[in-house]
């Protein structure tokens, strides 16, 4: 099964600093999985715990947060609110029965093209091992042809 | 923004267009199946037409995206081609041209972010989709926005004195705009004015500096702000103002006429560690060196017998000024300057490699090992010896000398960089050697790179003036003697002659390291004062590796010289004079449009909370007591969506990255959107 499973996460990125090194980890031809899609934020400050949860009821097993280190935000200190949050949010993704895990926080600078891979390589892995995300909130994928009265079946 | 987006979103007519980028996308990516995708798959989602094309960013892709604007009559315009940070600015434009709001034009980055970084086709192809339909999600809740022009103050301010600092302060200071070069230490001048020769030409440092110095010193657009530093900087591009701390002289400045009078009455004597790179003596009051600029002498607190043994001992530098009033001020304290510039050119430099950090090479503990730097002032006329090569004892003339190359470079243990200069300007020593003692020269090199104009010309002279050249990394530099055929005296110098693969112990009577360059040492706190990030190396990122090295991600910040990356005087000069260029651009445009990234309250909606209040960095937000809701100055505000993402009302809105546009991407991202049987499988 874990071999199997692909998940899929989403990469919240600083369009400073780790959006950046995603850019350098192209240029330079770094492989990493590609298991992760990107959105593009001005400031890991700008991210609404909404964000992460939308992701994950909407079908993501993971959500990578990316900001710039400590001390080098360039709205001064917005990073450390991301920070603040994450510690928040994970203590409900516990509550909501959700391994905290699959929400990782990690600083990437501008440069750091290929930390920045090697991240997205271990945090795959990390979320691969927990297996796909299995939230009662989330959307039961319909089987592709169903025939009414069997889907009216499985629903009651 | 105040009716519904969602519904508004339904009516969109969505343009996308995949980029082959030759075959930098098309040959990790199936272009075709992703065109298709969104062509005929998204069309419940407002996509009306979907087009690939080998080079969208050509002038025949951009009029390709132009001419369906009109003819479709498209509302969004959806690019999958590479990083925004690369073309976004090109199809914005284009966009615009064809009448479309520049902001409604959205870029899906599939090559940085899909092509070049992953190997699996099908992956990569399904990404690719995903990203897209993101990006189509995210457009359909893009709203037309107009730029943000801001005036630029025409006032520059030039960090870091040394030659590419001068070079930009004085392009500008001539283009008539007024200009603040602040430097650290009590002259301008920098590395450069501790040099004797410069390669390849030898012009003599001194004779090619100072007229520029002196330029600076007396040009009338040209404020110079020596012995400080820059402590703080807010605002933004056009409109930064910055704090200088003025470090005390204990001189007036204003006073005193550098006769140097105090300098020679002086009775402390200390070592230079500064300019004469610690091979030389400075009084307690002194100047760097006679060259220097501003002529005015500084008062080292931690030297002088005044503040060591009590007020009121010695005072001779105050005895004997000459000038009326006195120009000694034992009381002077730190001083605080406020001035307001539109950009900044950042030309902090480099330190150079301590090189006692390899003890095989012995420096500090081997007399007769020395640095670059110290044989440079010791080949200098006004330098220690007066320009005389000797050993550790001042007096004797080598016979021999070694000059190991890549100390502490291209060295995994210490850095893994070529720092540039050192090839270049070990032969210049090498040949100055020669020249002036006749000594037998040995240079042990891992690879000579002498790239640029006439460089490898003088490294054929060098070879011709009979200077040995050993490929090898040396292992290390002794004074002991092995076995009956090594004489006492002499440092041993052992290296692997790569070329002809034997080991050799070559001796000499001084041994002189070409240590490498390093990034100042607090360049991490510079670049956080001015908001710029430092490259795993430690030297100030560049905005683009190839295209934009004088430019920084920060807006109106930008660079010149060793801050960015090793480089020699011409590169030095050129980058000063490129970003003297820049800011003269921004000058003469008079303002700047900025992003239109803004934040901004629905005072209809906002409760009055005051949760965001102190969530924002740059003070933007306010309170508003009497309707008893919080606001945000647009020309304070940066951006950043702190507030944004804390208001728990939903009342702030994020220009260009709303709630409704970021929530959309996700869906998009993820595809939930679609039914399952149109789902990627």
């Amino acid at each position: 099964m874990a071999k199997d499973f692909e998940p899929v996460i989403i990469g919240f990125t600083c369009n400073w600093c780790s959006y950046r090194a995603a850019d350098v980890a192209g240029t330079t031809r770094l492989k990493y999985a590609p298991n992760i899609r990107l959105i593009r934020l001005m400031c890991s400050g700008r991210i609404d715990p909404t964000f992460v949860l939308k992701a994950l009821a909407d079908g993501a097993d993971g959500v990578l947060i990316t900001g710039c280190h400590p001390g080098d935000c360039h709205y001064l200190e917005q990073n450390y609110k991301a920070l603040r949050r994450h510690r928040l949010l994970q203590r409900t993704l516990a509550q909501l029965g959700i391994e905290p895990e699959r929400v990782h926080l990690t600083w990437a600078s501008a440069a750091e093209g290929a930390i920045f891979a090697a991240t997205i390589d271990r945090f795959v892995e990390q979320v691969r091992a927990l297996g796909p995300l299995r939230w009662p909130a989330r959307p039961k994928p319909l089987p592709v042809a169903v025939e009414p009265e069997l889907a009216e079946e499985a629903l009651s | 923004m105040t009716d519904q987006p969602q519904q508004r979103a339904q009516d969109e007519r969505i343009g996308v267009y995949v980029c082959h980028c030759g075959t930098n996308i098309a040959g990790v990516v199936d272009v075709g199946s992703v065109r298709d995708f969104a062509g005929e798959g998204l069309k419940g989602r407002g996509v009306v037409l979907s087009r690939d094309y080998t080079f969208m960013c050509s002038t025949t892709g951009q009029e390709l995206i132009q001419k369906d604007i009109v003819e479709h009559g498209l509302t969004r315009v959806v690019v999958a081609a590479c990083s925004p940070h690369l073309h976004e600015g090109t199809f914005r434009t284009a966009c615009d041209r064809a009448g479309l709001n520049p902001y409604l034009c959205e870029l899906a980055s599939i090559r940085e972010h899909v092509a070049w970084v992953h190997t699996d086709h099908d992956a990569a192809t399904t990404k690719a989709k995903a990203i897209v339909s993101g990006a189509i999600e995210r457009a359909r809740h893009s709203v037309p926005l107009e730029a943000i022009h801001v005036p630029v103050d025409a006032a520059t301010l030039v960090v870091g004195g040394g030659i590419a600092g001068l070079q930009a302060a004085l392009e500008i200071a001539d283009a008539g705009h007024e200009v603040y070069l602040v430097e650290r230490e009590p002259s301008v001048g920098g590395h450069m004015a501790q040099f004797d020769k410069t390669f390849p030409t030898l012009d003599c440092a001194a004779c090619i500096l100072t007229p520029k110095m002196a330029a600076a010193g007396s040009h009338p657009h040209l404020h110079l702000h020596t012995w400080s530093e820059v402590e703080r900087v807010e605002g933004f591009v056009g409109n930064f103002t910055v704090t200088v701390r003025r470090k005390p002289r204990y001189v007036l400045e204003d006073v005193c006429t550098g006769c140097g009078i105090c300098i020679e009455k002086c009775p402390i004597v200390v070592v230079d560690d500064a300019y004469e790179a610690g091979i030389g003596y400075r009084k307690a009051i002194y100047m760097p060196f006679p060259q220097a600029v501003p002529k005015l002498p500084v008062l080292d607190p931690a030297t002088c017998t005044y503040y060591l043994k009590g007020k009121g001992s010695c005072r001779a530098c105050e005895k004997f000024c000459p000038t009326e009033p006195n120009s000694i001020d034992f009381n002077q304290t730190e001083q605080r300057v406020n001035l307001r510039v539109g950009n900044i050119v950042l030309a902090t430099g480099f330190d150079l490699f301590d090189a006692r950090r390899i003890p095989q090479y012995g420096y500090g503990r081997l007399p007769n090992v020395f640095t670059n730097l110290e044989l440079e002032r010791m080949c200098n006329a006004s330098g220690p010896t007066g320009g005389a090569i000797t050993l550790r004892d001042g007096r004797t003339a080598p016979k021999s000398v070694g000059i190991i190359h890549c100390v502490g470079s291209r060295d995994r243990n210490y850095n893994n960089y070529c720092s540039a200069i050192c090839c270049m300007q070990s032969l210049k020593l090498a040949h100055l050697v020669r020249e002036r003692t006749g000594a037998e020269v040995h240079n042990f090199y891992i690879d000579l790179r002498t790239a640029f104009k006439d460089y490898d010309e003088f490294y054929q002279r060098v070879l011709d003036e009979g200077v040995h050249f050993v490929r090898g990394k040396v292992a290390e530099v002794s004074e002991v003697p092995r076995g009956p055929d090594e004489a006492e005296g002499k440092l041993y110098v052992q290296v692997e002659d790569t070329l002809i693969g034997m080991q050799r112990r070559i001796p000499v009577d001084m041994v002189v390291l070409s240590a490498g360059i390093e990034p100042r040492h607090d360049a991490k706190q510079v670049g956080q004062t001015f908001g710029i990030a430092c490259s795993a190396n430690g030297w100030f990122i560049e905005k683009h590796a190839k295209l934009d090295p004088i430019s920084t991600m920060t807006e109106g910040v930008f660079l010149a010289g060793c801050a960015q990356g090793p480089k020699d005087i011409p590169a030095s000069v050129s980058q000063g004079a490129a970003a003297a260029a820049r800011v003269l651009m921004r000058i003469r445009q008079g303002e700047l449009a900025l992003e239109p990234v803004r934040a901004s309250v629905d005072a209809e909606r906002c409760s009055g909370c005051r949760i965001c209040n102190a969530l924002c960095p740059f003070n933007a937000i306010s309170y508003d007591a009497e309707a008893a809701v919080s606001a945000i100055n647009s020309a304070l505000c940066q951006g950043c969506g702190t507030c944004v993402a804390a208001c728990p009302a939903g009342a702030i809105a994020g220009s260009g990255f709303s709630n409704e546009q970021v929530l959309a991407q996700i869906e998009g991202l993820l595809l939930t959107h679609l039914e399952p049987a149109e789902a990627l499988t």
